[in-house]
């Protein structure tokens, strides 16, 4: 019965998440094969993020999961898999169909000391709690002079995912991003989702934890120090992907992986592009990017979300008031979504958002 | 023994019913009585101030949905009584002080007083344990006190200072304690967040429940809803409370409304009744493991629904009028306390004193505001810097290199509760 209300709830994506391997990135894996030597370990982002969840979970028995279908059913996406069998129906909790209740119950849960993971089954569906999310977790610590920490993550997809249309296609960075009393995580690699999820489920804060559906079942290598248990990775931190001296590519989630390819066309022409790798929307690491910027002189923003108040706009803003102004040598350009609710058919939607060959063209 | 005017009970006699809703009906149609003087002494009253005796509630106290009502006996002390009077007269005092202190301009934005239902907010604290938790909306004063705050501390809040319970953070919607957690400003989103807290009692097994507080307009939230169906689904100990003071539903009868979670609804203004109410709830939910139950306060606020609302467009200043002085709380407790001889007359005036003595002072103590930047990340976990109103404005640089702060030109520097908080930026 819970398969079928998904079903017809979900039913495009939940279909995908049955094939992870028709949802792979047509050109993700040879991007990432540079770094990878037979000896590493190799780690799908939703093995990842499992990882994550089971080592805290084990760490800390104040961590508890909930959200729609993340017990029996293992999760929609199958990122909670196991997780009930190993920690029991207490810990690991599936609600109704309430998106609003339940993010208040884990709401209520942090208050109290509690480390509720709430998962939604997409960002979209958050939408229904992000008076929640926002007013409720986001401010309480700051409205009662520091007296009430709110250690809460909200996690979940978000963005696109394949022909789901307009209402489940869209990505909240820049919303959540907006929000002093949130921290807001983006991650891309299996790396970055173990090491930012495990911080985000430690850290004090309500964290919105933005995951990809595109992404979950890609492949990344894993280094020795990131299959530990103690690897954490300090949000608010960006990453160099990769070095380059003459134009500086700033990106997040999927995007990165349409960067590294372009950086690695460009390689061809002889540019050298440096890839970053976000992974923090809040707080946004501008430090990085202002360093490279001086290094490179030319800075392209890439991101999935609409073009208009987005992660690309405030980048560039906070470029614009730096230092970092001072070296451009040519204007910011940005590469965002288009300015459109994402449309169903496959060949209106790839007009819709950036990808490897648009984003080499720009550059 | 003197019996004022009542207003009961069209609807008694189908109580299990959902009645037709007819806006001439809808205080006669609320139910059970709403006296605050028909508490009767059984038996004769003992010497000692702490030895119990037997009151008789009235019969009309309370009905009930899917459950027993609560005993009409109520089993209290000379001293318990007389800490209720000096309770509510005090809290009355504090938001007559609220009141005034708004009326001088001294208060911003939103205020919204709790007047006339003292009975319920000090009833709640009679009648449950110190560790259970409360959260309620944004009429939320009285419990910030009760529940281990400060009368200074919420008035200090409400006029923006340093001594307010949320370092003037929050305001008057917004003050917390160990065990109350507000203080909530958007209608209805504190009833899931207090079944949260009941969920967190029940994972670490403790003996305790949560009272998850809202008023009649925020009943009719979705929300609220989501939360009674997970409470009930779960087995949660959380008590929804609802203050109905006089509200517009299609089903007027608030403690019917959790579908499958059972119901009491109380005379909100016999603090007597409220208290047992109470405790019958927390039997429910903590002893016997029940899970989840509503309870409805029918009680009655004398002033507007805010400081911007005179409080007489849905309804008349002669209803207003007659509540007041025919079922007030603490005019009703005063009777009883006289009438049983267990105070004078005088001995209640010199608690009203004491009252309005201790408000006074707390009114006297606000001092300066805090700073504005601290409290928006847990305490040590801060980002390294945050943006002023413009690009020059660095209110604070936590863990900055020097070079960076050289570099914006600051010309020095306070450390306070581990932050650096610069002082001027030069040109």
């Amino acid at each position: 019965m819970n398969s079928r209300l998904l079903l017809s709830r979900f039913g495009a994506s939940l279909s995908a998440a049955r094939r992870p391997a028709a949802r792979l990135p047509r050109h993700a894996l040879p991007a990432i094969r540079r770094y990878a030597t037979s000896e590493q370990h190799t780690m799908t982002v939703r093995e990842a993020l499992n990882l994550a969840m089971e080592e805290e979970m084990t760490r800390d028995e104040n961590v508890f999961i909930l959200g729609e279908e993340v017990a029996r059913y293992n999760g929609a996406y199958k990122v909670t898999k196991g997780l009930m069998d190993k920690f029991g129906e207490k810990r690991v909790v599936d609600t109704p169909i309430t998106e609003m209740g339940f993010a208040g119950i884990a709401v209520g849960a942090a208050f109290q000391g509690l480390r509720p993971i709430c998962e939604f089954m997409t960002f979209n569906f958050a939408m229904q709690a992000i008076d929640q999310i926002v007013n409720s977790a986001g401010k309480t610590y700051y409205m009662s002079g520091g007296n009430v920490p709110c250690p809460v993550v909200f996690r979940g997809p978000n963005g696109a995912a394949s022909g789901v249309a307009a209402q489940h296609s869209h990505d909240y960075a820049a919303w959540y991003g907006s929000i002093p009393g949130l921290k807001v995580v983006s991650p891309w690699s299996a790396e970055d989702c173990k090491g930012l999820l495990k911080s985000a489920i430690r850290d004090p804060n309500p964290v919105v934890f933005l995951e990809n559906e595109m992404l979950y079942g890609v492949s990344f290598p894993m280094s020795q120090e990131a299959m530990s248990a103690d690897f954490l990775l300090p949000i608010g931190k960006a990453k160099v992907e990769k070095e380059g001296s003459d134009v500086t590519i700033v990106a997040h989630s999927k995007m990165v992986t349409h960067s590294l390819e372009a950086a690695e066309e460009l390689a061809k022409e002889g540019i050298k592009a440096e890839v970053i790798n976000l992974r923090s929307i809040r707080p946004l690491d501008i430090d990085t990017i202002i360093k490279s910027v001086k290094k490179t002189n030319r800075l392209v923003v890439v991101e999935g979300g609409f073009p208009m108040f987005g992660v690309g706009s405030e980048i560039c803003a906070q470029i614009v008031e730096s230092e970092a102004f001072d070296y451009l040598d040519a204007p910011v350009e940005r590469v965002t979504g288009a300015d459109v609710p994402t449309p169903y058919a496959t060949n209106l939607e790839t007009l819709a958002f950036p990808d490897t060959p648009l984003i080499t063209k720009i550059l | 023994m003197a019996s004022l005017a009542r207003v009961r009970l069209a609807g008694r006699a189908m109580p299990r019913t959902h009645l037709a809703s007819s806006p001439a009906l809808a205080l006669s149609r609320r139910g059970v009585a709403t006296t605050a003087d028909t508490t009767q002494l059984q038996g004769a009253l003992p010497e000692s101030a702490t030895e119990p005796f037997t009151l008789k509630l009235h019969e009309d106290s309370f009905q009930s949905y899917l459950c027993d009502t609560p005993s009409l006996d109520v089993s209290i002390t000379k001293d318990e009584l007389l800490t209720m009077y000096k309770q509510m007269q005090t809290m009355r005092r504090m938001e007559m002080a609220a009141d005034a202190l708004y009326k001088a301009k001294m208060i911003r934005g939103f205020c919204h007083l709790a007047i006339g239902q003292e009975a319920v907010s000090v009833g709640m604290e009679h009648g449950i344990d110190p560790n259970d938790r409360v959260i309620t909306g944004y009429r939320c004063h009285p419990f910030a006190v009760l529940r281990g705050g400060t009368i200074k501390g919420v008035l200090g809040e409400l006029l923006g200072r340093q001594a307010g319970m949320s370092n003037g953070k929050g305001g008057s919607m917004h003050i917390f304690t160990p065990t109350f957690f507000g203080g909530n400003g958007i209608v209805g989103a504190q009833v899931p967040v207090g079944a949260g807290a009941a969920f967190a009692q029940k994972y670490r097994g403790e003996k305790n429940c949560t009272f998850a507080m809202y008023g009649d307009g925020a009943s009719n939230q979705g929300q609220v809803f989501e939360a009674f169906n997970m409470a009930k689904l779960w087995n949660l100990p959380t008590i929804f409370v609802c203050e109905n003071n006089n509200g517009r539903s299609s089903n007027t009868q608030y403690f019917t409304r959790g579908d499958r979670i059972p119901g009491i609804q109380v005379n909100g203004m016999d603090i007597i009744a409220a208290t047992q109410a109470v405790k019958y709830a927390r039997n429910w939910a903590v002893d016997q493991d029940n899970g989840p139950l509503l309870l409805e306060f029918v009680t009655y606020r004398y002033g507007g629904h805010s400081m911007s609302d005179p409080g007489t467009t849905y309804r008349t200043r002669e209803e207003v009028q007659r509540m007041r002085s025919t079922q007030d709380p603490i005019r009703g407790l005063q009777r009883y306390l006289e009438e049983w001889g267990i105070a004078t007359e005088q001995d209640l005036k010199k608690l009203d004193k004491e009252a309005k003595a201790e408000v006074d002072k707390a009114v006297e103590e606000a001092k300066a505001l805090k700073d504005l930047w601290t409290d928006i990340y847990y305490k040590g976990t801060e980002p390294t810097s945050m943006r002023g109103r413009e690009r020059e404005e660095v209110p604070l640089l936590l863990n900055a290199p020097l070079t960076s702060l050289r570099r914006l030109g600051v010309s020095g520097l306070s450390v306070e509760r581990g932050w650096c908080r610069v002082l001027g930026v030069g040109a």
